[in-house]
Formats: structure tokens, sequence, C-alpha cells
């Protein structure tokens, strides 16, 4: 301790016992170190600090220059959160239309704190919003809070009439919200976006739920980044559909309609509607439970247009050939029920004339000779029982009988028993003129080629091509179900269905679901049409509703509005060449 | 009344005073103490708002330490080395008396207790006792140097030992890494061979390694760091805000990502610096830093006494490191770790205690006689050239 206070005093202090043997201490005689007038410097310590200093800080300088020559573009610029948050991608139509677009519209807020006169100034707003309630407005304008909201969503005009008022406190936030200038044109494939400008149905949810939540969330959606999403619908045909579907609703004062148009050889829908709709721009009205896309989740026994698939599976199976006739005079009794034809011919018919017919008793039989097992697993096949995932959100999923038993596979031979959706079956349909190729519905663009990829064969090219006859012969011969939807020139084929509607757990017999599975030019189908209308009463003048007279003009209509659209060229044979040339 | 010898003896001290200083030194510091002041205007205003003190509540406190800041640089300066270690020796064993009262007596903030009140002045003693350690240490050290049967480098570790006891206690984990930082770069300094330098720097290792594991907060920064996932809400807006500035910045008082910066006035000043006055500017100042460690430990070499060489050493690390973890924490060089940027940064006793360790750099680094010893070199020179008797 005595050494240690020393120590504290002095600097230098002569070595007591160092230095009396020169050769051998570190120190000589005078405390001092040896070698040297000084103790080492250790220079080459020094030089490794220096250069470790300045190697750090030449990194620092680095990282600096690295972050300002960063690209503005790629830079997470601060922006209001706001405007980030909002900006969503454009919807267009497979041909560039815009179905869906942000603008931008001004929120009007106040700091009541900064307002020198509320009653000067809620007197001077009043002028522009009339609507406002003086009261409230007052009550806002003269708290003490720091900021309030006054109104959302104001037009440039009137932001512009507010700022010549010249009312100090108040100002402007921009915000981006969706508009959709088709309005109710495509509602349901478009879908909507909640007041944060979150996609909540259709498309518009789909795009969400691609990561662009996440991406909004993370400020990255900038309106520059976004490229625009384009759809498979052609909005031309689409305005066509809506307007059939919305006119026939009408005519026939029914309780719904609706209509999709698919495009066999690759599975993409053109145009898909369904009435009620509503205003996407006016998203409270979807909450309405009767607004709903009926094509896509709606389930509904398709009636006879299921006969379309009974009679596919028959021929398919081998067991049954085109010109083999059944017995369909007689009802069929079964459990206490018994099966009859509406048209009933009261003879033996062949395949084609069940088909053009309708004849459920022809159909069950046919039905029956490929069995039970047969048909539950031909309708699978199809997709007819399953839920199709497309990027819709808005899809029901089929239902069948837990069990299948005999009654039930004749009932469900001619569209009674299983309940699916109108999509459901125009996608099964198209597998069935295209050559037997089952392709899964989409709402975006895709090629033959992608088509390709994703197609499973489900029936041969022969039954393809015989189920394309039966069409044709069901729309062009005299005796067939679906004369109506006829239309010169583009060889439509298809199949009627009136489904009695069940009421209080029976069918009734007045309240009916009808329904038309069109397919075009039956030659080599391009596109199927098919349009259901629900509870139609007889039109002016006339006595009957059963499908001819309503589903089945909707699709005639349909298909010739569009066909041009959709690129389809009349064709109309030797006799009609005359015709074109006097055009 | 002055005497005409006193007033003659005073101003030949000055005389000799502004004679001997390091003015590039000295220029450097006053630069980086009016750029804190300047930038004060931009950082704090946001953050005074936001708890609610009127927006130049911490420029005018800035304002107000900047005199006093001033003059005791220029006081320290005046010292002679040995005052140098005097006075260090006295503020050391307040600054220890008063940590150890602040862990029973002081205010909690943040969950630490490192700061005494003494009416209006809020007093962190660990920021002065981080100088006085240093140059304490560096005397140690020089005396083992000068004389074997010294046992300098024990009481060295001692004193470690007990400090960083005391910043772990408070709990104060970035003080005991810069201090045990500038300890271990100290002990290399002074000659230290390097077997032990390997054993002490497995030590600092498993000291780390230690935190990591024992401080969650610790665990989740270095975490978030390396992964890039969790709360980063800080560093984010840090390199927004210099992306934002780009290189000549947005001008002044023109800044608005600083708005979202919590620490914009302390810890992020320098982000707060690029928004506003650019990465040009944050160039110049980080370059600044880099002239004051180099040329401190250039001048160091030059110095013929190892405790005043060792003690430049320590304060220039002390300062370096200080300055080096600050920017690379704003530039996501490393994990988000509090550190204030020296004479920047706002924070009044830290601001006095910097001015303090750098007039003791000032006082060390003057010219003195010794070091231009003649016969010294020439003894020099010969043992150089002929190799030791």
């Amino acid at each position: 301790m005595k050494r240690f206070k020393a120590f504290l005093t002095r600097t230098v202090r002569p070595a007591p016992a160092a230095g009396t043997e020169p050769g051998v201490s570190k120190y000589d005689r005078f405390g001092r170190r040896r070698g040297g007038a000084e103790t080492p410097r250790n220079s080459g310590r020094f030089a490794l600090a220096i250069g470790l200093f300045a190697a750090v800080y030449l990194v620092i300088g680095a990282r600096l220059v690295e972050w300002g020559v960063e690209p503005a573009e790629t830079a997470t610029y601060f922006r209001s959160a706001n405007q980030s948050m909002s900006a969503r991608p454009q919807i267009l139509d497979r041909n560039g239309r815009v179905l869906a677009t942000d603008i931008t519209t001004f929120s009007l807020f106040a700091e009541p704190r900064r307002i020198i006169d509320p009653d000067e100034a809620s007197e001077l707003l009043l002028t522009v919003l009339p609507d406002l309630d003086p009261k409230w407005l007052y009550k806002r304008l003269s708290g003490k809070q720091g900021f309030t909201w006054l109104r959302r969503e104001l037009t440039p005009g009137q932001k512009q009439a507010i700022l010549d008022l010249g009312i100090p406190g108040i100002g402007f936030r921009s915000e981006k919200s969706r508009f959709y200038p088709g309005r109710s044109t495509a509602a349901y494939i478009v879908g909507h976006v909640n007041v944060d400008n979150q996609g909540t149905a259709g498309m518009e949810k789909w795009i969400d739920d691609q990561g662009f939540r996440a991406l909004q969330h993370t400020g990255l959606a900038s309106e520059a980044d976004l490229t625009p999403v384009k759809l498979s619908m052609d909005l031309r045909v689409q305005h066509i559909v809506q307007d059939e579907i919305t006119k026939a609703m009408e005519r026939y004062q029914s309780l719904a309609a609706g209509g999709i148009v698919l495009d066999v050889e690759t599975g993409e829908v053109i145009a898909m509607s369904s009435v009620p709709d509503y205003d996407p721009n006016v998203p409270s009205q979807a909450l309405d439970k009767n607004r709903l896309n009926r094509m896509s989740a709606g389930l509904y026994e398709m009636g006879s247009t299921f006969k379309t698939f009974t009679t596919a599976m028959a021929l398919d199976s081998g067991k049954v050939k085109l010109t083999d006739s059944f017995d369909a005079s007689k009802p069929i009794r079964i459990g206490g029920f018994s099966i009859s034809d509406f048209h009933g011919k009261r003879r033996v018919l062949s395949v084609p004339e069940i088909f053009i017919y309708s004849s459920n008793i022809g159909t069950a039989q046919e039905a029956e000779r490929v069995g039970i097992e047969g048909h539950q697993a031909f309708l699978t096949k199809l997709g007819l029982l399953s839920k199709w995932k497309t990027e819709l959100p808005e899809v029901a999923t089929p239902t069948q009988p837990k069990v299948w038993k005999l009654i039930n596979s004749i009932t469900i031979s001619f569209g009674h028993g299983v309940s699916t959706t109108p999509m459901n079956t125009a996608v099964a349909a198209a597998a069935l003129m295209n050559g037997g190729r089952l392709i899964p519905p989409t709402f975006l663009p895709r090629t033959p080629e992608q088509a390709d990829a994703l197609a499973k064969t489900v029936v041969s090219k022969k039954t393809s091509d015989e189920m394309r006859y039966l069409f044709r012969l069901n729309v062009a011969d005299q005796r067939g179900s679906g004369n109506n939807a006829d239309v010169p020139g583009y060889l439509v084929g298809g199949k009627t269905g009136t489904a009695n509607k069940v009421v209080h757990g029976r069918y009734s017999n007045t309240k009916k679901f009808n329904a038309f599975l069109a397919a075009f030019p039956m030659n080599k189908p391009r596109y199927i049409v098919l349009t259901v209308i629900d509870e139609p009463k007889p039109e002016k003048g006339k006595y009957y509703a059963t499908a001819g007279m309503n589903a089945a003009v909707m699709a005639g209509n349909i298909i010739r509005r569009s066909a041009t659209f959709l690129g389809v060229h009349p064709q109309f044979g030797d006799a009609g060449k005359s015709l074109l040339v006097s055009y | 009344m002055m005497s005409a010898t006193t007033r003659q003896a005073t101003s030949t001290i000055i005389a000799d005073w502004w004679r001997s200083l390091d003015k590039w030194l000295l220029a450097a510091f006053l630069i980086l103490l009016v750029a804190g002041f300047m930038l004060s205007f931009a950082a704090s205003p946001p953050v005074a708002e936001r708890i609610g003190l009127e927006p130049f509540h911490f420029v005018k406190r800035h304002a107000l330490f900047l005199v006093p800041s001033v003059l005791v640089m220029l006081g320290t300066s005046l010292l002679s080395p040995r005052g140098v270690r005097r006075a260090s020796f006295v503020i050391l064993i307040g600054a220890i008396v008063l940590m150890v009262a602040a862990l029973f007596f002081g205010t909690e903030i943040k969950g630490a207790r490192r700061w005494i009140d003494f009416g209006p002045l809020n007093i962190q003693p660990s920021e002065f006792m981080k100088p006085c350690f240093i140059v304490i240490c560096a005397w140690l050290l020089a005396e083992k140097v000068k004389r074997a049967d010294v046992p300098g480098n024990l009481y060295a570790l001692i004193l470690l030992l007990i400090v960083t006891a005391l910043l772990v206690a408070q709990p104060d984990l970035g003080q005991t890494m810069l201090v045990a930082g500038a300890w271990g770069g100290l002990v290399f300094m002074a000659g230290l061979s390097w077997l032990w330098i390997v054993m002490l720097g497995s030590v600092g290792l498993v000291g780390a390694a230690g935190a990591y594991f024992m401080f969650d907060h610790v665990a989740s920064r270095i975490d978030r760091f390396w992964t890039g996932e969790g709360d980063t809400f800080q560093t984010d807006r840090a390199r927004e805000a210099i992306l934002n500035g780009g290189w000549i910045g947005k001008g002044p008082g023109e800044g608005t990502v600083k708005r979202l910066l919590p620490d914009s006035h302390t810890d992020f000043a320098f982000s707060v610096l690029a928004e506003e006055f650019g990465i040009i500017a944050c160039m110049v100042l980080a370059a600044l830093f880099a002239f004051i460690v180099l040329r401190g430990l250039s001048t160091a070499l030059k110095q013929r006494d190892p405790f005043v060489r060792l003690s430049i050493c320590g304060l220039v690390f002390i300062f370096g490191l200080q300055s080096i973890i600050n920017m690379a924490v704003n530039l996501q060089l490393m994990p988000a770790k509090g550190m204030t940027l020296p004479f920047v940064s706002y924070g009044g006793s830290s601001m006095l205690a910097i001015a303090m360790s750098a007039g003791f750099i000032l006082a060390l680094t003057r010219k003195r006689a010794e070091n231009r010893s003649y016969t010294d070199q020439l003894v020099h020179r010969t043992w150089v050239l002929h190799g030791a008797a």
C-alpha cells in the first residue's frame, strides 16, 4: 500500500533493485528501461489501430454512398398512410376495357382548435355542403379536438368551392376511392371493396388474397408498380348477357335470371351475370340476400338439362348406342313414385327421340343400364358434384344424396336429386362439346396451350361427336324442344330444362326453374351459353312457361347479339351464300 | 486585483497553452459542437412536441449546455498530463460513488437506474466515469510498462471489473460494451502479449454471448438485425429518412420521416442530419470523427510518455467507438444499440462529459518539449541503427 501511495504521486521513480546487474535486467540503474531512450511505442499496433479505425469509417462512408445512389423508385418514400394503403390495380376486361379503377377524392377535415369563428365557418361550409346537419357541424367545429373529419369523398369541384370560402382551420386529405364505370354490368365478377379499399368480393377479393394486401401493408403498393389485372371477360358480351337476362326477368316476371358464356377450348368465362344484381359503387347493396351470383353461388336442381349428361354417360359407357330404343309407353313405378313424361309420346323411343322429346322414362332407363355406381362416378368425373376452385370466392359446393339408391339414380338422370351450380353445368357441358376434355373454369385469360395442360379427358371423341349431333338436332329439328334458340347461320345446339322447384319439401307443379344449355356453332363448338330463369310466368299471350319458351329464347338472343364479338363467322351453307352476297 | 506579475504569468500560461494546442483538433471539436446545436433545431422539436413539451425545449437545453461545455473543454485542456491524471482520479472516485448511489436512490428511467437528480440537473455519473476510468487505466498500464514490479495490469483489470459490474447492474449494456472495448484497445496498445489478448478476447466473447442469452431485449435486437423480422420500426424509419434526404437533403426543417423517429434527437440524430442536410453532410460528419480519431492516434504515437500515449489512445477509442456504433446502427450495419453521437446528440450530462474528455485529449496532445528532445531522438536513432546493448 505504501508503494501504491508513492506510485500515485510520482511518475518516474528509480527502481530500487533493478540495475545492479546491467546485463540481466530490463532496466538500467536509473530505473529506466534498457534498449532505448524510452519505453517501446508498439508502432505496429498503432498502425493496426489506425488502419482498423480508418477501415470502419470507410465502411460507413461506403454505406452512405450505397444509400445515396439507391435509385429513387425503390426507395420506400414516406407517403401519407391513406394513399399507400389504398392504391389498387385496375381491373380490365380481355380487351383492355376498364372494369374497376382508382379515382382521387378529397376528404374534408377540421382542426377545431385553429378555427377562429365556428359560427361563420359552419355557415360558410353549409353553402357548399347544404346536406350537413347545421347543429352537428357547429358542434364539431367549436370543439377542442385537434382533428375531426367533416365529410369524406368530395369531388374536386366541391373541394375548390370550399377552398374558395377561405376558412382557416380546415383542410383536405386526398384519398383513393374505387370506381366501377360499368356499375352493375359485371358486378358479380369484379366484386367490390370496403371503405378501406380492401377487396371483399369477386375478383377484388381475389387480388387481395394473392398477397396484394400484404403488399399494401408494407407500403410497397404504390400506383406506379401496380400492373392492371386482366380478366377473361369480354365486356361487350357481358353487357349483352346482362341486358338479356334483365329484360327476360321483366318479360317473364321471374324472381331471378342468369347467364354464362364459356369458352369450350380454354375454360375461360367470357361473361357471367345474374339478376337481381347490385352496383359495386354502392357496396352496401350487396348485403341484400337476394343479390347473389346465382350462376356460381346458387345451387339448383338443373332438371332436364342433366339429361345431356345421362345420355352422354350412356353412350360413352358403350352399353347404349345412338340407334338403340327404349320403351317409354308406360310410366316407371318405383317405391311409390310414378315417373312419367311431360310431352308423353307413349311409345317406343329411339335415343335421339328421348333426347329431343326430353323423355324422363327413356332417360331413366338409359341410366339404369349404366348402373348406380357408374352414374355417380360419371357425374363426379364431370365435376358436377364438387366445388370448382376458381379465382372467384363466391362459388357453392354441389350437394348429392349421401347414399345413391336406384330411385336417386333415376331422378338424377333427369336432373332432380342433386343440386349443382349453373357454372358446374356449363363446364361439364363444355367437356362434352370440345371432344371430351374437362377444363377447369377460369376468370383470367388462358391460352389453349395452358388449357390443354389442365385438361382431363372424360368422354371419348365419339361420344362428344354424338352429343353435338343430339344438341343440334334438338334445336334444328321441328320436334325438338329448343327451336326457339336457333339463330340462322350459327348452328346453335342445346338442351332445355324445366325443373319443378321444391316448395315446402314437395315438388311444386307451378313453380319452375328453367334453363337452356346451348353451344354453338355445332360443327365445331366454340362457346357454351347457359341461361337460367327462376319461376318464370308465361309471356303475355302465351300459355306455357317451359324452358323452350323463355330460357331458350334468352340463349338465342345472347348468341345472335354476341356471336360477331366472339369471332364466330356465320355459315349459311350453299343456300345462304346468295343471302350473304346480297348483304 | 491581479498583480502585474501574476497577470504576466497568466498571460504566459495562456500564450503557452495556445502555442502548444493542437488547433486542428480544437477546430474539429468546436465544429462538432456547433453542428450538434444546429441539428438540434431539426431533430428535437418533433420529440418535444410528442412528449408534450414546448417545441424548442430541447433546443434551449442544448444551448444552455453549450457554453458550460465549451468552458469545460477549454478549462480541462489547460491541464498538464499530471493534472489530467489527478482530475481523473478524483472524478472517477466521485463517479463510482454516485453510480453506486444511483443504484439505490437514482431515478428509474426506461427500466434503468442511471440518473441522479441534483435539483434541476439530471446527472448520469457513468458518462463522467468513462473518460476518467480510461485515463486511470492508461496510467496503471503505463506504470507497468515503465516498471515491471508495479502490478498496474492487475489494478486495471480490477478497476474494469468494478466498473462493468456497476454498469451491468444499472443495466447499461451499451456503456459496458463501450468501456470494455476501449479498455481492451488500451491493453492492446500497451503491448500486452498476444496470448493474453486472445484470452481476454475470448472472455469478452463469452460475456457477449452471455448477454445474448441472459437479456431478452439484447437477444431480440440481434435476432431482428440478422433476420430482418420483428419490430424494426426505428431502424427502418432511419433508413427511410436517409433515402428521403438523398445526397443534398431536403433542406433545414423540411424533413418528414424524422417525425416518426422516437429517438430522433439522440440515437438517430444522424438520420435526421441525412434527411435534412443530405448524405454529403453525413459524410463530412463521419470524416470529422475519423479525423479526430486518426489524428489523436497519430499524435499519441509521437508521445514519449507512455501514460500520455495510452491516455490519448483510450480517450480517442471511446470517442471513435461511440461515433462508429451510433452511425453503424443508423446505417443498419449492426444491431440497434442506443448510443449517443458525441457532441451531436442531445443529452446534458453526456455533453459535459464529452467536453471534458475532449478537453483531456486537447490537454494531452499539446506539444511538449520532452517530445522534441534532440538527444533522445539521437539516442533512439543510435539504438535503432546499432541494436540494443
